[in-house]
């Protein structure tokens, strides 16, 4: 028995907005086992009241003065889109497209 | 082909006594990387013409006696996730094609500012996910040592160049080992600074909060040169550290009598590694012994988690990281797509590889409703004992020294069919990226033709200590001035 279902492989690929052959999902399924069967080691350890590590060294956080500078090159920046007008990226429409996610 | 590139320090000196130009070295250089392509495939780009120009500029400041740092004039290699304003940067990506940055990453600025000369981008994993720069769209970089072999990875580009005497130096990215595997199987040295050290501005991002770029180096006062010009603080990265950068050249003194090294049980036990490889380190250690250090047996209890808790961090980062690429900003974006979800979709199935993907994917369901404590969360605690058990181990010892592999290079697909045995490659290296620690490779011998790696870990802030023990053990053996037969 799986661990996870393929429905839920394909919501997960929803979710990050990959779309999946059947093929791809299928191999994910067992892909998908076998890494979730080596991370559950993890469940061997106590880890009540560990605090979790999000920065692995204990610096404080830096500030600094917030002062005006100049921009990135607006034109360089949009030169990199696939399409846009101006100073603006152009989007496919987005309405009638959001009952999928 | 184009005579093989000397040591950043021995080009210096060339240069200061009037033997050679820098025009002269970086044409050597791109000469040598074209005549090397066909066959390793260590870059995906080149930018001879500005090389070329940059090289006159530092010519004629020598001449004027404006010589701007030790490494003014000399040629390196960037890895394709750091970018240099105008220049493309493709993180080996199909979904990055044809990005031209607008501005420069941190790093290559230092090296901009020390007068060095990047002379192109070298190939690595997509994403930097991988160990063996196998899952690149530009195909993959060979090992210089046996061309059936894989370089290691990620940065497995930047360690061929060095290693096939393309190069004195280039730079690398490590979040799990990136660095220091592909050095060990390369046999050069590689370096991942303490996390912070170099700011990450400018690297396409990983796994924030594990990734950190380095440098690779036939030597370990090579790569303290390149160090100095890379590290320091930034505003511009918040995770950057606060504090002076250390003048690592000054801490090569030779002297090794005293240093306390210590030895983490687990990572010296029967069943992990190649018993050859093990006994390798074991004689290094020895010789270092031998020079007056003294050796202390260390526990590190968690470190069989280290590769558990590296995945469940590095992917959920990771698809947090790579949702900017959809097809909007910059890059590839899927043709006749109707609506936005589908565009994004298509795009992302398009332009990503199958390693990315699988990443991605593991990484939002750790971080989906009702996942994220048990994996992302869980994780993180792990981590906080990881940590521990490594400030624990260096509170007895100066550094702590391992193999840095369990093995030496794989043959190109022996491990792409099975992810895990994949991310097993990297088991004694992702530990250093978990605590935030320095730590490096040097060569220590070879097996059946192969390098062996010695891995040097030191203390958070410290990458004096690591570098001094290398450079040391450089003055006493000659592994890392072996040349692969075909480059020499």
């Amino acid at each position: 028995m799986a661990r996870i279902s393929r429905a839920e492989v394909e919501r997960v690929a929803l979710l990050a907005r990959i779309s999946l052959t059947d093929e791809e999902s299928d191999r994910l399924v067992r892909e998908f086992d076998s890494f979730l069967d080596y991370i559950d080691t993890l469940q061997e350890i106590d880890t009540e009241g560990v605090a979790p590590t999000a920065h692995p060294l204990s610096l404080p956080t830096p500030t600094r003065p917030d002062r005006p500078a100049a921009a990135m090159n607006v034109e360089l920046v949009v030169a990199n889109a696939p399409e846009a007008a101006e100073s603006a990226f152009v989007v496919p429409k987005v309405i009638d497209t959001e009952a999928e996610g | 082909m184009a005579e093989g590139i000397g040591t950043l320090r021995e080009l210096r000196a060339a240069l200061d006594a009037g033997e050679t130009s820098s025009v002269e070295i970086v044409s050597r250089c791109l000469q040598r990387a074209e005549a090397c392509q066909p066959v390793l495939n260590a870059f995906v780009g080149l930018r001879a013409e500005a090389a070329l120009r940059e090289a006159e500029a530092s010519d004629a400041r020598r001449r004027r006696g404006e010589v701007r740092s030790p490494l003014d004039g000399l040629p390196l290699a960037i890895k394709d996730n750091l970018v240099q304003s105008g220049e493309l940067t493709h993180c080996a990506s199909r979904i990055l094609e044809g990005f031209v940055s607008p501005y420069t990453s941190t790093a290559v600025e230092g090296l901009e500012r020390s007068g060095a000369i990047v002379i192109g981008r070298t190939n690595m994993d997509e994403f930097a996910m991988g160990s063996s720069t196998e899952h690149s769209v530009a195909g993959p970089t060979r090992n210089p040592w046996d061309l059936d072999r894989a370089p290691g990875g990620s940065s497995g580009g930047s360690a061929a160049a060095v290693a096939a005497r393309i190069v004195p130096a280039a730079l690398g990215s490590d979040t799990g080992g990136s660095i220091r595997q592909p050095a060990s199987f390369c046999g050069v040295v590689g370096i991942k600074p303490t996390y912070g050290r170099v700011s990450r501005w400018g690297l396409v991002a990983f796994a924030s909060s594990l990734d950190q770029i380095g440098a690779f180096a036939r030597t370990a006062a090579d790569c303290a040169w390149v160090l100095e010009a890379i590290a320091g603080y930034d505003d511009r990265d918040s995770t950057s550290i606060p504090e002076p950068t250390p003048a690592y050249s000054g801490a090569l003194d030779g002297d090794l009598s005293g240093l306390r090294l210590g030895l983490p049980r687990e990572y010296f036990a029967a069943e992990g590694a190649n018993a050859a490889v093990v006994k390798l380190v074991r004689e290094a250690v020895s010789e270092l012994e031998r020079a007056g250090a003294k050796t202390v047996e260390v526990g590190l209890p968690h470190a069989r988690y280290a590769i558990a808790t590296y995945y469940s961090i590095a992917n959920a980062e990771a698809s947090s990281n790579l949702a900017r690429f959809d097809g909007v900003r910059y890059g590839h974006r899927a043709a006749g797509a109707k609506g936005l979800t589908e565009m994004y979709r298509r795009t992302r199935a398009e332009g990503f590889g199958e390693e990315v993907k699988r990443r991605i994917l593991l990484g939002t369901y750790f971080l989906s409703a009702g996942y994220y404590d048990a994996y992302y969360r869980k994780a993180q605690q792990v981590r906080t004992l990881l940590r521990g058990d490594f400030e624990r181990a260096l509170e007895s010892c100066d550094a702590l020294v391992t193999p840095t592999s369990p093995e030496v290079a794989f043959r190109l697909g022996e491990k792409t069919a099975d992810p895990l045995t994949m991310y097993l490659s990297d088991v004694y290296t992702v530990s250093a990226n978990l605590a935030g620690i320095p730590a490096l490779s040097t060569p220590c011998g070879f097996v059946d033709g192969l390098p062996v790696g010695l891995q040097i870990i030191g203390p958070a802030l410290d990458e004096a200590t690591p570098l001094r023990i290398a450079d040391g053990f450089q003055r006493l053996t000659d592994h890392h001035e072996a040349c692969p037969g075909a480059f020499a």
